[in-house]
């Protein structure tokens, strides 16, 4: 990458690689997995010790993240299946969250590691195209097991016209959630460090408003989205 | 797609922004571990409390509304027993009121007839004794008559 080259401190592309048997992995993309998960989960855990009817501190933001996740999967999955799918896209809404706001806030730069650097998981590839699979995956048992065979009426619905660009769109769903995510986050992260570069001071930190912002969108949509197509695969048509 | 986007990195003999191995199923698995770890710990507790909550607001507020329409029906009750009551209490006002128009008449009356009935006396008595005192006045008054006459006819 030559264009690069003078941002050598970017190291984009370079990856902490682990061997696990004859598979390898991006090590530094589970570690900052590793350090979301335990954020989230220490929130979940610290906020539901102690469920109270007037509730207080900690519980009521979870309630409130509930209730907005809530909203968001009765709003597009329907009132009859919302409430499989919640975890799943909260989950996805979580997890992306609190990824590419660890991404953008926690100051990564200071572990050194001895190949690539730490980030948001969703800044690679690979984390983005596993979460759009099992998007993907979702939405075609969430479609088979509520409708069964019946299922693949949607493909010719409203006419058989429709199959061609209905097949095509099961590949381009996960390409374009895979894609987005990963390109918003990578893209922010550039930018930030780009500038952080050339301007230490100042300069980088609209850019790291404007980044917080896209961050929490691109979790919103793909959580969105998500649940869009679920509740796409499981609407029942009405003749 | 996965030689497509290792072409798009032709050159690059390791790494590069499309690698693709084994951290993309690893990370869907933790993925979907999370999403059961957060369903048992955060998605069903906040969910039952909140339901839980939310039919205890149900349920008060249809309690409330009850006790609000029973709170209104002993108003109206209250209200109806009071209008009575004051009814009541200006019919006994006027009855009074009445009675003692009519004890006041009748003692009145009563005064009247006496104060007359005396005044009547009175006057019969005073008639009497006028009719007495003339009587004894015209007697005397022969008796000083015919001695007049005596005592003139005796001296001539």
């Amino acid at each position: 990458m030559p264009l690069l080259l003078p941002f050598a401190e970017l190291e984009v592309g370079k990856h902490l690689y682990w061997q696990l048997g004859n598979l390898k992995i991006h090590g530094q993309v589970f570690l900052s997995s590793w350090v979301v998960i335990g954020a989230l989960l220490a929130l979940v855990v610290v906020g539901t010790r102690k469920l109270e009817r007037d509730p207080r501190g900690t519980q009521n933001l979870l309630e409130f993240v509930w209730d907005y996740i809530r909203d968001l999967s009765r709003e597009q999955i329907g009132e009859k299946a919302y409430r499989d799918w919640m975890p799943f896209i909260g989950t996805l809404f979580l997890f992306i969250f609190v990824s590419n706001w660890g991404g953008a806030l926690v100051p990564w730069k200071l572990i050194h590691l001895p190949s690539g650097e730490l980030g948001a998981p969703t800044a690679d590839i690979n984390t983005t195209i596993a979460l759009a699979l099992l998007v993907s995956l979702a939405y075609f048992y969430a479609g088979l097991s509520r409708k069964g065979l019946r299922y693949f009426e949607y493909y010719v619905e409203p006419t058989p016209i429709m199959l061609p660009f209905k097949i095509v769109e099961d590949f381009t769903k996960p390409l374009s959630l895979s894609f987005r995510l990963f390109g918003n986050i990578l893209a922010d992260e550039l930018v930030v460090a780009v500038l952080a570069f050339l301007v230490p001071l100042i300069v980088p930190l609209p850019a790291m408003f404007l980044g917080l912002f896209t961050s929490a969108i691109q979790a919103l949509i793909f959580a969105t989205l998500a649940a869009y197509y679920i509740g796409e695969a499981v609407h029942e048509e009405h003749h | 797609m996965t030689s497509w986007l290792l072409l798009a990195e032709a050159g690059v003999p390791e790494g590069g922004l499309f690698d693709l191995d084994a951290t993309l199923p690893l990370m869907a698995v933790q993925v979907v571990l999370l999403t059961f770890i957060l369903n048992s710990l955060f998605f069903r507790p906040v969910g039952r409390a909140v339901e839980e909550r939310e039919s205890f607001i149900s349920i008060s507020r249809a309690d409330a509304k009850q006790k609000l329409a029973q709170a209104e029906r002993l108003e109206a009750d209250l209200r109806e027993q009071l209008k009575e009551a004051r009814q009541q209490s200006q019919r006994l006002i006027l009855e009074a009121e009445q009675e003692m128009d009519r004890l006041y008449r009748e003692a009145l009356a009563i005064a009247t007839a006496d104060a007359n009935a005396s005044r009547e006396q009175a006057r019969r008595e005073i008639d009497s004794q006028r009719d007495q005192a003339m009587a004894s006045l015209n007697k005397y008054a022969d008796k000083l008559g015919d001695l007049i006459v005596t005592r003139l006819l005796a001296a001539s």
